[in-house]
This record gives C-alpha cells, structure tokens and sequence, in this order.
C-alpha cells in the first residue's frame, strides 16, 4: 500500500518539524534568555543617548556618520538574503528550496526590523522622526521627496510590509496545523488562541489553497524588483552625493550584490545552526548546502568583480580628491581594514567554495561569518573612509566609535539572535505543508514512471 | 530682487581670528571646550585656514576666511528630508532649526564642511547668558547650523528701509565678521546692484569661487593673494 507509506511519510514530518514547538526545551529557552540579555544593552545604550543627547556617541565632524549608518547599511543588506533567495527558488521551481524558504525569510523579515531601527538611532532628535512621515499635521508642511532619506523610507517601509506578507502567506497552513493539535489538546490556552488568530480560519479547502497559491505565486514576483530597489536607494543615499568614491553610477548594483552576498552568509550561518540545534539534518540536507554553496560561490566573484570594477575606474581615472581617499584606503590610514575584507570576502571563499567538500555544512557556515565580517567592513569604509577626507583638506578628520555605538552594534546582533530563538519556538522553521508536497510530487513522479514501464512492452 | 553675497580679500587678511570672535558673540554659538574640540566638534561659523608656502625658514603663511558659501546651487539643500535648509529668494542658504530633525545628510554634502551639529545643548554659564543675541534662537542638541550671513541684520536694515520707504542701501548691512575685520579684507552687499561695493570687488581679475569645479555657484567671492 504505496498511499499507506506517504501518509505515515507525511506524519513523521509533521511530529518531527513541530517538536521544537511542544516540548520545553532548555536549551532554546536558555537562548532565548542570553540573547535577550544581549538585546537589552541596544535599548539601554540608545536610551542612554536619547537622555544624554547623541553626543555620546563617537561620531564628530567631518565624519557625521560613523557606526549607525554602517549598521544601518549592513543590516538593510542581511535583509535581502531571504526574501530574494527564496522568491527566486519559488519562481524557478526549484525543488530543492522547500525546505529553506522559511527561514531564509525569516532572516529578512527581522534584519529589516533592526536595519530600520538604526535611522532612528542615528537622529539627533529621534522624538521628531515623525517630520518625515507624509501625514497632514498642524505644521502644514510636506517631507521633501527629492532627497534619497525618503526614497529609503518609501522603499524600506514597502519592502517590510511585502516581506512579512510573503513570510506570512505560506505560514497559514502550518498554523492551521498548529491550532488544530493545540484544540485537541486543550482549547482554552493562550497557545490556542495565538495560532487560531494566525490561522485565520483556514480550512484546507480548494478554494483556499488555489488563493494561497496564487497570492505566494504573485508576491514572489513583486517582491524580487522591491529587493532590488531598496539597496539601490540605500546606495544612493551615499551615490547621489558629490564626495570622493561615493559618487558613482556603479553604487546601485554594487550594493544590491553586495547586499544579497551578505545574506547568502547569514543563511549559511543560520542554517548550519538549525541544523546542528534542531536535528533536522533530514530536511536541511548537505544538498542544499551544496547548492547554496555553489550561489553563494557565485555572488563571491560577483562582488570581487564590482570591488575591483569601483577601485580600478578611480585609480586610472587619477582625480586628485578621489585618488586621496583610495590612497587612503589601499595604502594609507584604512588599509589594514581593506585588506582584511579583501581576505575574508575574495580569498578565505575562492579558497573554500569551489571544491564539493568545502561546500559542506560547516565548511559554508566558516565562509559565512568571514564574508559577515567583511562586508561590515565594507560599509565601514563607504561610510567612514570618504568622510574623514574632506576636500577642503583643512578639516580632515578621524573617528573611533564610543562604547554607545559599541553597545547598540553588539546588541543589534543581540535582537536579530532573540528574534531568530522566538521565532523558532513560535513556528516550524521549516513549512511542513511545503515538504509534505514536495513529497507527495515525488511519490507522484515515481508512480507515473513506474506505470509507464509496466506499460511498455 | 536682492542677492547677498561676500567678497574677501585673502592679500588684506591678517589672520588676526576677530571675525571668528565676533561671529560667536553675534549669533549665539556655543563654545564646546577643550575636550569636546579635540574630538572634533567645535563649532566656529566662520574659520580661518592656515596654509604653509614654502620651506623654512623661507616660509608663507597665507589665510583663507572660509564659511559658508551660501551657494547657488546648494548640495545641502536637496538632501533634507523636512526642509529643514531651503533655498530663499534672496540667495540664501536658510536653516530652519525648528525643522529639523539631525539626519546630517547635509553637512555629509557640503564639500565646504561649514555646516555644524550640536552634539550636546550649549551651556551658558551665569553672566555669559546676559552677552546672548536676542534676535538670534539659541539652538539645542541634535540640530544642524551654519552661517547665516548674518540674516538677523539684514532683516533689520530691511525693516528701517521699509518704514522710511526706501531700498536698502549699499554698505547698510555688514555681517559681523565683515564689521569686525580690522584689515577690512570682507565686504557684504548686494550681487544684483551693480553699482553695489561686492559687485565691483567681484569683477576684478583676482576674482574667484572655492571649489569652482563643482559648480555650486556659491555667493561667497575670493579675491586671490599674493600675485
């Protein structure tokens, strides 16, 4: 009995994607509790700045933005691992994703969350942000939409409210799953009413799961031009202004690869984490560390490509002020950092990622957190090393971070950490629906090629 | 229609620092100390640079007034977000400090960098705060400023001319900087008057703009020294 065996298939997935979710289990719990510990020094370091006002941070002139802006950036770029990579798999029907999806969205939904924060931290009179909200207020005046701070509201604002509806849609039936156990267990638990609530009275009709399908279909779609447009802007907001190597045509799509590299690493990372923490190697499998791999390969020599496409055109192109700051970064005051970016993000994957072994779980989780450390560094030295040379070489300047910075850096890792930890005790980190289908397609597949056999002669 | 605009004479300055003094009294700027300047963050509208010409003991030092350039086509103006620094019909970069909200984005695209952000709310020691401009707002923390030209006196020369019916008159306002300098190496007026001081300072041969090359058009004239 082929269908016998499928059903039970499909019941082992379910008890064995849900169990983080029913047991107690410390270790996630003891997680939950550091990380949120660690979250706690965000809030305490930027309640800190908001009493003693923002001159507590390092920050001076001629270097206006310092870590906040490089956070800001950084975190805007973790954003798009998900959200793309997985409406990209989705689009192309990639078997292999379903498994990966939902935590790779995840990963965008909450990096998004804190990269929004740091815009907010950087104010010097965060209580007024409100100024650049388009609302009809007693002060009678309008944001100005021609400079790129609102592009970034706009774009940022449009990107988390897509991503949380893609993360959300195909969350449903899993829910629904997840409200019908918690009915049988016991109605009255504030469990039951949160996955009733999320459920939203799904059924499991056809007519739901053609609307559940035709909206995930549509939104995989619109999200992937918002992905590509939001790290545009995030470039532009450094492009359209006239300092030394930040005005270049080439900033759009250099951010948006490096953007999509920086989360192909956190998925890596992330996913090597699961992995290992939940015991689901079955559904995490070296395959699709393999095939990530093999992406993330790719987007490694892309982004050497464009670093090496940016630095060539301003040294042959020899302009004095331009040449000052590359100066500055290959042989001068930042090249300790250049070139630690250089070895994290080119040399440290082009030596792990081509050969099959390096591809494995951990070897991918190691190129991981290096190409996370260098692509800090990368929005570092955007941010800082133009704005130390100004071109009126009178007010050169120098900058190093205070302990508020610090705190709200380590404490933004912090949050994405907790988010991650409740999330992954709130919903099955991988879609249970999703699996059970991919699996059913392949007992499908094999039926039909074992009928077109019997059938030939 | 009025412009403003500034010609300095780089040959007549002395680098004797009064105009930056005055400039401080005049429009309430705070005084940071020691600690928070060498990190950085004084705060002086107007500033004098040194450069060095030559080798010792065969040695020039030439001054360069520089604030700011109040320009044409100003980079700090498009990229507030709450207009918080607009252009008025006068030429004038204008701040509104209620506006704003401390992005910084401005001060990131001035290539003059005379734009200065109260990193903590300035302190006023009893009796300096007797010494404080009424008709200049004394800013807090978390909010970008810069030179004015001055703009409280020229609303003042403006509402005298008006009551008496007439236009304001050539050399009737002077910025503080410009009253303060002994060599008399800065002069204010109006661009658009051609028969105005600044307007035939501005024509002569040794006339220039900083950073020409960016096209900023600024209102600020340079009269080169030392030829």
């Amino acid at each position: 009995m082929a269908s016998f065996g499928a059903e039970a298939v499909a019941r082992s997935h379910e008890e064995n994607l849900i169990r983080p979710l029913t047991a107690f289990r410390p270790k996630l719990f003891i997680g939950s509790l550091v990380t949120g510990a660690v979250m706690a020094l965000l809030f305490y370091s930027w309640g800190y700045q908001i009493f003693n006002d923002i001159g507590v941070a390092g920050i001076n002139r001629p270097v206006f933005w310092g870590f906040y802006i490089t956070n800001f950036v950084f975190w805007i770029g973790i954003s798009h691992a998900g959200t793309l990579i997985s409406a990209i798999l989705r689009v192309t029907q990639a078997e292999w994703r379903r498994p990966v999806t939902r935590c790779a969205e995840a990963i965008t939904t909450f990096a998004l969350m804190i990269g929004g924060l740091f815009p907010l931290i950087h104010l010097g009179r965060p209580w007024v942000f409100w100024y650049m909200v388009p609302i009809p207020t007693y002060r009678g005046i309008w944001p100005n939409f021609s400079s790129p701070l609102m592009w970034d509201i706009l774009a940022i604002t449009t990107y988390l409210t897509g991503s949380l509806l893609y993360l959300y849609l195909p969350l449903i039936p899993d829910m629904a799953i997840l409200r019908d156990r918690a009915l049988k267990e016991n109605p009255k638990t504030p469990r039951a009413l949160f996955f009733r609530i999320m459920a939203i009275g799904w059924r499991g009709t056809l007519q739901q799961w053609h609307s559940l399908e035709a909206g995930i279909k549509a939104m995989a779609v619109i999200i992937i031009p918002v992905a590509v447009s939001v790290h545009t802007i995030v470039s532009w907001d450094f492009a359209m202004a006239v300092q030394p190597m930040w005005h270049s045509t080439i900033f759009g799509p250099y951010f948006v690869v490096g953007a999509i590299y920086s989360g192909v690493a956190v998925l890596m990372v992330a996913m090597y984490l699961l992995r290992k923490g939940l015991n689901i190697g079955e559904y995490l499998s070296d395959k699709v560390f393999n095939n990530l791999g093999l992406l993330f390969l790719a987007f490694a020599m892309m982004w050497g490509y464009f670093t090496f496409a940016e630095h060539l055109t301003v040294w042959y192109g020899n302009e004095h002020i331009e040449r000052l700051v590359f100066d500055e970064r290959i042989w001068g005051r930042f090249s300790p950092f250049f070139w630690t970016m250089m070895f994290t993000n080119v040399l440290v994957p082009l030596a792990i990622l081509p050969w099959p072994k390096g591809r494995s779980p951990l070897g991918t989780a190691i190129v991981g957190f290096s190409v996370l450390i260098g692509m800090w560094i990368e929005r570092y030295l955007i941010v800082v090393g133009t704005l130390s040379f100004p071109r009126l070489d009178y007010t050169v300047g120098s900058y190093a971070p205070s302990w508020v910075e610090m705190g709200i850096f380590v404490g933004s890792i912090g949050m994405f950490a907790f988010l991650y930890f409740s999330f992954v005790q709130t919903t099955p980190i991988v879609s249970i629906w999703e699996v059970r289908e991919g699996h059913h397609l392949e007992v499908k597949a094999q039926r039909q090629a074992l009928a077109a056999a019997r059938e030939e002669p | 229609m009025t412009r403003w605009g500034m010609v300095i004479d780089t040959d007549r300055c002395t680098g004797c620092g009064a105009c930056v003094v005055a400039c401080h009294a005049e429009n309430n700027i705070q005084t940071v100390g020691e600690e928070e300047a060498g990190r950085g963050r004084a705060m002086h509208w107007i500033r004098i640079e040194r450069y060095y010409e030559g080798e010792f003991p065969d040695i020039k030092v030439r001054f360069q007034p520089v604030m700011c350039q109040q320009c044409g086509h100003a980079p700090c103006e498009p990229v507030c977000p709450v207009y918080a620094t607009y252009h008025t019909p006068e030429g004038l970069n204008a701040m509104v400090y209620a506006r704003c909200i401390g992005t910084r984005y401005c001060a990131n695209n001035c290539p003059y960098t005379v734009r200065f952000f109260n990193w903590f709310s300035p302190e006023f020691p009893q009796p300096l705060e007797r010494q404080l401009n009424p008709s200049v707002s004394v800013r807090s923390a978390g909010i970008m400023e810069k030179c004015t030209f001055c703009v409280q006196r020229i609303h003042d020369a403006q509402d005298v001319a008006k009551d008496e019916e007439r236009e304001v008159r050539d050399g009737e306002v002077r910025t503080a900087c410009s009253q303060s300098c002994p060599a008399e190496a800065i002069v204010f007026g109006d661009l658009d008057d051609p028969d105005s001081r600044v307007s035939e300072l501005g024509e002569r041969a040794r006339a220039m703009h900083l950073l020409e090359e960016l096209s900023t058009e600024p209102s600020v004239i340079y009269l080169r020294g030392g030829r």
